[in-house]
């Protein structure tokens, strides 16, 4: 396929790798944001390909793996109410809340449906006026404009029947807080490239500018995450810490003026819990008031649920970067993707999930 | 998820209010909301998310890795004393693609270190 083939081709992937040993003279950390990339570079081996001294260290950016379990329990709440019908992105089914998943839902009779996209949702509202139709409302700044959307053309349309749940995050909280965690040891970072497709640069620079980080927007092909490592290593090299856009083909350093207006009118800023970090400020979205009737939380009144991941996984150690998947003695053995301990072994982009399909040597079986 | 596809827009229409397109991804065509594109034409290629345009792709900006390639490939084979930019080697559009590292065989791969 265009733009995605050409991205892959061997002999140019070769040459970036020699560009990089090149440019390299001693150890560098440098962290890629979004589980997207992360299993892309697990995924053809991208960091076998890097100098010894280069380590790539996988970040927060997975919206399933940081997405609460409280959260998760109240979609399970919900969803298991009758008359509803749940819709999810798939990757959230699997998702271990503290009693179950949204899967064991399904199978004991619940209407809990995939969807691709929030306005197929919203056209299952359209076209079962009688039952509640909740959409599970995930992710990052790139999803956000999307699930805005469909809040607006429920509006629009006057459904009684729709309703969001919401648990929206925000890249650069996440960046902000890897940083100042007394643990870090991140030197520079490969951004996320749909997330800044939408919000632009600007957010970047004062992040580059008071920790001393380079920062790369970057792809998800194996030639644009080369290039990303590239530029970001030169900047190491030579001591810059500035914001560069290698995704140069999506990426306009204002992000998209029509998508940021519209999560403007449906979403407010809010602090919010990551799963496994705990809460960081001003990092995720909610409904604004105006908005307020769409809001799931309001309208179902499910109790807010405290409750505690399982002892064993150590999935906020690996969301932050301070530990990998092989480093967990429960991976491979007794946290697989059939049995998940936590969110980063279900999610595609998952690292645990990633080192799972493409990197399970060492795993005794 | 925050994957997006790239996708080459082959109609726009109007529905429910809403700018609308038929997009098509290596033969498979489907319904995308262009309300966040209203600058893409039929004909572009658009990156597609959760079945929203988020970007029209900059052609000329999605060749410039392609030239600066060339370039360090040229300065390559010039360090490597073989006479100048890129020969004896294939030019980039002819080799093939990366294979993926789908579930590697425990023998076929040195253990981790």
């Amino acid at each position: 396929m265009k733009y995605l083939d050409e991205y892959r081709n061997v002999e140019a992937v070769g040459r970036l790798a020699a560009a990089i040993r090149a440019a390299v003279t001693r150890p560098w950390n440098i962290m890629e944001i979004c589980g997207g990339q992360t299993h892309a570079i697990i995924r053809f081996a991208l960091d076998e390909m890097l100098p010894r001294e280069l380590t790539l260290i996988h970040g927060p950016g997975c919206p399933v793996c940081v997405t609460p379990i409280e959260i998760l329990d109240k979609a399970v709440a919900i969803a298991a109410q009758p008359g509803v019908m749940f819709c999810s992105f798939g990757d959230m089914l699997r998702v271990p809340g503290s009693q179950k998943d949204l899967l064991t839902v399904k199978s004991a009779g619940g209407d809990v449906r995939i969807v691709y996209s929030p306005m197929d949702a919203v056209a299952l509202a359209q076209k079962h006026p009688q039952r509640q139709v909740v959409f599970f409302a995930v992710g990052f700044e790139t999803t956000a404009p999307a699930n805005a959307m469909a809040v607006v053309q429920a509006a629009k349309l006057g459904l009684e029947n729709f309703s969001v749940l919401v648990s929206h995050v925000l890249v650069p909280p996440a960046i902000r807080a890897v940083l100042d965690s007394p643990a870090n040891c991140v030197q520079g970072f490969l951004a996320a490239g749909h997330v800044c497709t939408i919000t632009g640069m600007d957010e970047y620079r004062p992040i580059a500018e008071k920790y001393r980080v380079p920062i790369v927007v970057t792809g998800f092909e194996p030639l644009d995450i080369l290039q990303g490592v590239l530029m970001c290593v030169e900047q190491l090299e030579a001591g810059r810490h500035e914001v560069e856009n290698q995704y140069a083909r999506s990426v306009r350093p204002e992000g998209n003026r029509p998508a940021l207006r519209q999560i403007a009118e449906v979403f407010q800023v809010v602090p919010r819990k990551w799963r496994g970090i705990g809460e960081i400020p001003q990092s995720g979205l909610a409904l604004r008031e105006a908005y307020g009737k769409f809001d799931a939380d309001r309208r179902f009144g499910v109790e807010a649920i405290t409750a505690d991941e399982p002892a064993e996984c150590i999935a906020g150690e690996i969301l932050q970067g301070h530990k990998k998947p092989h480093d967990c003695p429960a991976f491979g053995l007794y946290c697989t993707p059939e049995r998940p301990l936590g969110a980063p072994m279900v999610s595609s982009e998952g690292a645990c999930a990633a080192y799972y399909r493409y990197r399970r040597r060492g795993i005794r079986d | 998820m925050c994957l997006g596809i790239p996708g080459k827009l082959l109609e726009i229409h109007r529905q429910d209010d809403l700018s609308m397109g038929k997009v098509e991804f290596g033969g498979i065509v489907k319904d995308v909301c262009l309300a966040y594109t209203p600058e893409a034409q039929v004909g572009d290629y658009v990156l597609v998310h959760v079945g929203f345009a988020i970007s029209r792709i900059d052609e000329t900006e999605a060749q410039e890795i392609f030239s600066y390639l060339e370039e360090i490939g040229g300065m390559m084979d010039e360090e490597a004393g073989d006479g100048g930019p890129g020969t004896g080697e294939p030019p980039i559009s002819e080799s093939p693609s990366l294979q993926v590292q789908d579930l590697p065989s425990p023998a076929s791969r040195p253990p981790s270190p």
